[in-house]
């Protein structure tokens, strides 16, 4: 029983309260000159995009097997049972490899701050651990963004797409990208409009690095008994030659 | 006559300290600025590229030259190529140095640098970066504890120093392993951006190809740094050795050259090599004058018979893998995404501060620290510095 976002773009009208909401949960400042930036930064974790055709949201996506939770040297980043990835800040040192890693180029930094942090959505985990919904979906005027099951999220949106094929493309964005993320998307315009990519994996990014990471211990192992080896072989000569050298004096058997 | 040797010596000396003087001046500023005002204000770096010169360069790159420790004591110590010991000190030194200077560059990257402890307590076995860090510290440990003998026997303190050559098999197979896996994690660290970093130079074999180009650097770092020291350290240069490491570098190198193809051809990313742009030129250049240049001039016999030819071709291999490390670490980015990143002043300034008291450090250690010299200093005839030196400019 996982928590889910879904964002219908095709009922999404561009009014921004889900940035305004947004901004209020996490005290952010949010006025005009930060509703016409649309893009995510430290200080907006949620960005509408507008094009001529569509609209489109932008949020950490939530993935299943997060990337960012998988790079994270010191684990500051944590996949809950119920949905949300969290972010621990007192554990961060700040090297910035989940931003490096993101598929969706989702995390921020704060960058002009001399102790800063990793900024990013976390789903409002502590309205969701208290039975409610997101600030975003809460908002929404047109109930272009929900909260719910995943699974009934996912349904929901092939029940839509399959009911008014004309107004969708046939792509629910988040159901097999790296693995399935617990944001869905569904959009009357290409996805790759608003900068989502569409070629990545559909088996969860962390596999990439665990190939090699989990051979680690078995090649320090077979490493240590290799290079032991080929000492005792190369110093055979030195052997020999302490040999020649008791059978020769006696008395130096014992140094 | 001594006073005839020091007034000859003094204006360079002053020359190049003034020049070191410059650079510390001018990087602790860039120090100050970085910590009071944050990374934003001392870098070029944003949220669409946020590794830049610290990671790509002081980084990975210091890593990368640090390789000839691990090469020259696996041949010594492992392998018994006991005509290389008189040169197993200075790499280890270098080793040593640059890791400690990677770990200092570290300090200056991380947001919150006062944190970089808490990997050994925090623990995520499925982070490259968790296996990074531990390697980090477990070699920078290992390299101390190599070179500590150096400082052990100049201060004469022999009961330390039997206890470490006690343990010196264990401690140099824990090193090269180590290494090993250090240098091929730097590699492993970009696996999980397939989407991010241009085809020309993301591949599952990152971590093999980081790995098998650390031994050739290791090689070519060892000529180049004992051609340097033969220079400013009036000493004998040991060219046999060094003639033989030039025939090691054509083979790694080679091996390195051919997987690399191979691999591009398997990955059908041959086509980017000819398609025109960025990314094929340097691509071109790390291909063509950091491998097959040196290649095709350490296969001559007359080049590789002078020192100059040698230390040629050792600097064209560095330049190319340092051009490589880049290209993983920043222009393959740029490359792929359209992102663009230049280094700040303040960034530059404080890498070239960073190098400049690497420098400083290490010909204070050959000052002070028998580094040329293998067990016994006594042993070894005293060089007289001015004959020594006016040999070497020539050579």
């Amino acid at each position: 029983m996982s928590k889910a976002i879904l964002y219908d773009a095709t009922r999404c009208i561009g009014c921004k309260l889900c940035e305004q909401a947004c901004a209020e949960r996490w005290g952010h400042r949010y006025d005009e000159t930060v509703a016409a930036q649309e893009k995510l930064s430290a200080e907006k974790l949620t960005a509408v995009l507008s094009r001529e055709d569509g609209f489109m949201r932008r949020l950490c996506m939530h993935c299943a097997d997060p990337t960012c939770a998988s790079v994270c040297p010191v684990g500051a980043f944590t996949k809950t049972a119920a949905g949300p990835v969290v972010y621990d800040e007192s554990k961060c040192i700040g090297c910035r490899y989940c931003m490096l890693a993101c598929p969706f180029g989702v995390p921020r930094y704060e960058w002009d701050k001399t102790l800063p942090r990793v900024r990013k959505c976390d789903m409002c985990a502590d309205r969701l651990a208290a039975g409610g919904v997101t600030a975003c979906s809460e908002i929404c005027p047109t109930g272009a963004t929900i909260t719910g099951e995943r699974e009934e999220l996912l349904a929901e949106a092939r029940r839509r797409i399959r009911e008014n094929p004309e107004q969708y493309i046939p792509h629910i964005y988040g159901e097999q990208e790296v693995g399935g993320t617990s944001v869905l998307l569904l959009s009357g315009v290409p996805f790759e409009q608003f900068g989502y990519r569409t070629d990545l994996l559909h088996e969860p990014m962390p596999m990439l690095t665990w190939r090699v990471l989990s051979r680690v211990p078995d090649l320090v192992l077979l490493g240590s008994v290799l290079l032991g080896g080929i000492w005792w072989i190369t110093h055979r000569r030195e052997e020999v030659a302490a040999a020649e050298a008791r059978k020769t004096s006696p008395t130096a058997e014992n140094g | 006559m001594p006073w005839m040797l020091s007034r000859e010596k003094w204006p360079r000396l002053t020359f190049w300290k003034a020049i070191f003087g410059v650079i510390v001046a001018v990087g602790l500023y860039a120090t100050w600025l970085r910590f009071s005002k944050g990374l934003g204000a001392a870098t070029n770096l944003n949220d669409e590229f946020p590794w830049g010169l610290w990671v790509g360069f002081d980084v990975l790159c210091g890593v990368m030259l640090a390789a000839g420790g691990f090469t020259l004591t696996a041949a010594v110590y492992i392998f018994n190529a006991e005509r290389f010991r008189p040169i197993v000190r200075p790499t280890v030194l270098t080793a040593f140095l640059g890791y400690v200077l990677v770990v200092v560059a570290l300090l200056y990257d991380l947001g919150r640098s006062y944190r970089i402890w808490h990997p050994l307590v925090m623990w995520n076995p499925r982070s490259v970066m968790f296996e990074v860090a531990w390697c980090v510290m477990l070699y920078t440990t290992v390299l101390a504890l190599e070179f500590a003998p150096v400082v052990f026997e100049r201060l004469r303190l022999e009961r330390p120093r039997r206890i470490l050559r006690g343990i010196s098999l264990p401690l140099v197979i824990l090193g090269v392993i180590l290494s090993t896996l250090h240098q091929s994690s730097l590699g492993s660290l970009y696996l999980i951006v397939p989407e991010k970093l241009h085809p020309l130079w993301y591949t599952p074999l990152l971590p093999v190809l980081f790995f098998l180009s650390a031994i050739g650097i290791g090689l070519a770092m060892t000529i180049f740094e004992s051609s340097l020291s033969a220079r400013y350290f009036q000493r004998q240069l040991e060219l046999p050795l060094l003639r033989e490491l030039g025939r090691f570098l054509v083979v790694v190198l080679a091996v390195y050259g051919v997987l690399r193809i191979q691999d591009l051809y398997h990955r059908d990313a041959l086509r980017f090599v000819l398609e025109p742009g960025y990314a094929s030129s340097l691509f071109l250049i790390e291909v063509v004058l950091g491998l097959a240049l040196p290649i095709a001039l350490l296969l001559n016999p007359r080049v590789r018979a002078r020192a100059g030819g040698l230390y040629l071709s050792s600097v064209l291999v560095v330049l190319g893998f340092i051009t490589n490390r880049l290209n993983v670490s920043i222009t393959g980015f740029e490359a792929a995404t359209g992102a663009t990143y230049v280094p700040r002043w303040t960034e530059i300034a404080i890498t070239a501060m960073i190098i400049a008291v690497g420098f400083a450090v290490f010909s204070l250690a050959v000052k002070y620290l028998p580094i040329f010299s293998t067990e016994s200093p006594a042993a070894l005839p005293a060089a007289p510095a001015a004959s020594g030196r006016f040999h070497h400019v020539r050579a």
